[in-house]
């Protein structure tokens, strides 16, 4: 009895961001901003994950995305290494120009 | 109009209107900027929800962790000539990769008028789940497992990142 927004607004605006994710990551080359990208998708479904606890009164769900944000730190440290990694081999951070795996 | 009503509005579409700002910008330290304020109006959509101990982690290790290192990284590469590469085959790229993602965005939607959740109001017991004394409660106990992983995952992590940035040792590039 706290608020009246609907958890579907929450979960439409959840899907609206991930969305804007994916757009991100299929339509950019610069690697960073794929990565930015995939920052975003993963906050949507965090916005989810908190919107779904809140509503039920689970706390599941806030564990769960204080662990998606433990793992997102490590993938952030990881990703942005490899970003540099590839930067000193290739010269250039534009996924389109690093084809070393495309058979 | 309430107050519920109007700062869902004002960080709904600031965070929608700062994650597109996020993806189409040609400026990577423009698109980092975006990203901090759409964290922050994520941690106020966490308020709203009563998730106090998501929202202030939310803007410490996204906002201040996460991005300090993405920053850092953009300054390290030294980024030029972003506009002359950024052009080209962008507009077949954007046209079949918003279709897709409005595609799949439509699916999400049309399942969710389909089938209501039909919660309309937060559950009773939504302050006391968000707070800190809740949260500590719950990771130190029944999630005891999963949190001692994470550590183990952080330390690989740190180590993985240490190898993969750290100068290559037989090519010596």
């Amino acid at each position: 009895m706290i608020t009246s927004i609907p958890l579907d607004y929450y979960l439409i605006l959840s899907a609206f961001l991930f969305v804007t994710g994916i757009i991100g990551v299929i339509t950019r080359r610069n690697a960073i901003i794929i990565f930015m990208s995939i920052e975003l998708m993963l906050n949507a479904v965090n916005l989810s994950m908190v919107a779904f606890s809140a509503f039920s009164g689970d706390i599941a769900g806030q564990m769960f995305v204080f662990f998606i944000m433990a793992v997102a730190a490590a993938e952030a440290a990881v990703g942005l290494a490899i970003v540099l990694a590839l930067f000193r081999r290739k010269k250039s951070v534009y996924v389109d120009e690093v084809n070393i795996m495309k058979w | 109009m309430n107050l519920q009503v109007i700062l869902f509005s004002v960080f709904a579409i600031g965070a929608v209107a700062s994650a597109i700002a996020t993806i189409s910008s040609r400026n990577p330290v423009a698109s980092a900027m975006s990203l901090v304020a759409h964290f922050f109006m994520l941690a106020g959509l966490y308020l709203t929800l009563e998730a106090q101990f998501v929202a202030a982690v939310q803007v410490l290790v996204y906002a201040g962790a996460i991005m300090v290192l993405v920053v850092f990284v953009i300054l390290l590469l030294n980024l030029g000539k972003e506009q002359q590469l950024a052009e080209r085959g962008s507009v077949i790229r954007l046209t079949l990769g918003s279709f897709t993602a409005g595609l799949f965005a439509l699916v999400i939607v049309l399942a969710l008028l389909a089938t209501p959740t039909g919660l309309n109001h937060l559950a009773k017991n939504a302050v006391e789940i968000g707070t800190t004394e809740a949260i500590g409660q719950s990771l130190f106990t029944q999630y005891l497992f999963p949190f001692e992983a994470v550590s183990l995952l952080l330390l690989a992590a740190l180590i993985g990142a240490v190898i993969l940035a750290k100068r290559s040792m037989k090519e010596g590039t």
